[in-house]
């Protein structure tokens, strides 16, 4: 059963370059690190996913980059404004690894925080494009940071579990690196629950809706 | 009925929102599986979206043994829309359908505009279809022609029990940065709001010349849309682009038609079919006229 509801916006943080957009949880479940909410972006007319940063008690926070006009809207909204938000959505990380380390590169550090809380604040590796994008980092506990042109994959030790999310050329990186690696995928969306078959991405040699499928994919 | 627009639907992902419609209209199939077009596949305009998705389905074969069996479970009535490239690939798989009892009707999607168009013209494909099943057929055409009411008239002359208006059009969005295409196959089909006055267009002339009962679509967010499709001659209203942002859309728009019905008079949404096409009472004219001299 899809869920949505119309949430009001508690507060917004601004974290470096992103916004943290913090929002009264309501009826909404948080759902599993990795799964993702389409939030209502005003004046747009297909919502956008993000998947949760962060679930304080009686929250959703969702981290925000202001690259396009819906996302824009996002960054611009109010303490107070309402908007309409479904999930959660896709499938999210597993949780029954032995030695997590979790990867991140830029935005892609989103669902971090919340994947870092439900595993107990596991060792975190992090790469951004400068210092003011690299004060996300302060989101995620335990986290060894670097800035270009060190790169995040520089960082990862053998013998590890890795669950990631960042930019595509970073996810094949870590996929070369250690192939059973967990990989929160993104790809542009209208619907968020198998409807547009917009999302397609190449899974398996074949193209699969990653709403459905993913975002989060074993690399093998 | 409230349906869904074809390919905005996946009953079998979301059966919640197939059950909230009064018929549950299939993504195309076609003859062989298609994966569907390179990624990017949708992009947001400023007043709709693009889509090119090419097709992607899993062909007929395991649409029979694997999709309509689990559809039909799900106590909706089915229409399948068929693709193909040649009129006898509409016809072969209307026949395959033909003996389903499970499925209501079946729609031919003569106007994709993210695959190449098929070789014969739309009749020639109602006409082979025609010959193929007794399922009732309703052609989805394209308002991207020079005079759609003349594609509408040769349909129902080649057997059309209704038509379906209407499909997208072609559009191209060019990415904000590097001015290139955003889409992978560069252009893909328009739809959403802009689409609107388009489809109002097509249902209004296409009513007029064949009088075949339509499923009208194209930029429905609201009941008072479907309304106005309504009032330009459509018996039904298919539900496309709206569906994505807004899963709970068809009882929605079902419960604003029924409010904005009886803003107007009627005691039931059917009641406003083809209102648009009333001759006016003669003070109606003249109230029109002293309203428009006044603009």
């Amino acid at each position: 059963m899809l869920r949505s509801e119309r949430l009001r916006v508690a507060a917004l943080e601004a974290v470096g370059p992103y916004t943290l957009l913090r929002l009264q949880r309501g009826g909404l479940d948080p759902g599993v690190p990795g799964q993702f909410f389409m939030l209502e972006a005003s004046g747009r007319l297909l919502p956008r996913p993000m998947s949760l940063c962060t679930a304080p008690g009686g929250e959703l926070g969702f981290l925000i980059d202001p690259i396009g006009p819906g996302t824009r809207a996002l960054c611009a909204l109010r303490p107070g404004d309402e908007l309409a938000v479904f999930g959660p959505l896709g499938n999210g990380f597993r949780l029954d690894v032995e030695r997590p380390l979790l990867v991140g590169g830029g935005i892609g550090i989103a669902p971090l925080p919340y994947l870092s809380a439900a595993l107990g604040g596991p060792p975190a590796v992090l790469g951004f494009r400068s210092d003011w994008h690299a004060e996300a980092a302060a989101l995620v506990p335990n986290a060894e940071v670097c800035v270009e042109p060190t790169i995040v994959t520089e960082l990862i030790p053998e013998g590890v579990d890795v669950l990631a999310c960042g930019p595509e050329a970073m996810l094949e990186a870590v996929r070369r690196l250690v192939p059973d690696a967990q990989l929160a995928r993104e790809a542009p969306m209208a619907c968020g629950y198998g409807a547009c078959y917009g999302c397609a991405v190449e899974i398996g040699g074949e193209l699969k809706r990653l709403c459905v499928e993913g975002p989060v994919l074993e690399a093998a | 009925m409230i349906l869904n627009a074809s390919g905005c639907l996946d009953a079998l992902t979301a059966p919640d929102v197939a059950r909230a419609l009064d018929a549950f209209v299939t993504k195309t199939v076609t003859p062989l599986p298609r994966d569907g077009n390179a990624p990017v596949r949708i992009a947001e305009t400023d007043v709709g979206m693009l889509n090119s998705i090419g097709l992607a389905n899993p062909g007929i074969d395991r649409f029979l043994v694997r999709n309509l069996p689990e559809l039909a479970k799900l106590g909706v009535p089915l229409w399948v829309s068929v693709g193909g490239f040649e009129a006898d690939d509409y016809a072969r798989i209307c026949e395959r359908l033909d003996d389903h009892a499970e499925i209501s009707a079946i729609e031919l999607n003569v106007s994709c505009p993210n695959v190449e168009s098929p070789a014969q013209s739309a009749a020639q494909i109602v006409a082979a279809s025609r010959l193929a099943t007794r399922k009732p057929l309703y052609a989805k055409l394209s308002p991207a022609v020079p005079d759609v009411t003349e594609v509408a008239r040769a349909a129902r002359e080649a057997g059309a029990d209704g038509l379906s208006l209407v499909n997208t059009i072609r559009g191209l969005k060019l990415d904000e940065r590097t001015l290139r295409p955003v889409l992978g196959p560069a252009v893909g089909g328009l739809s959403g709001p802009a689409l609107k006055p388009i489809a109002l267009a097509a249902v209004h002339a296409c009513h007029r010349a064949t009088g075949l009962p339509i499923v009208g679509m194209g930029g429905v967010q609201t009941g008072r849309d479907a309304l106005e499709l309504i009032a330009a001659g459509a018996r039904h209203v298919a539900l496309g682009t709206v569906l994505f942002g807004d899963p709970s859309a068809p009882g929605r728009i079902r419960a604003e038609l029924a409010v904005e019905a009886a803003g107007h008079g009627w005691a039931r949404p059917e009641d406003a079919y083809a209102a648009a096409h009333a001759e006016l009472l003669p003070f109606q004219a003249i109230l029109g006229k002293r309203s428009r001299s006044t603009l």
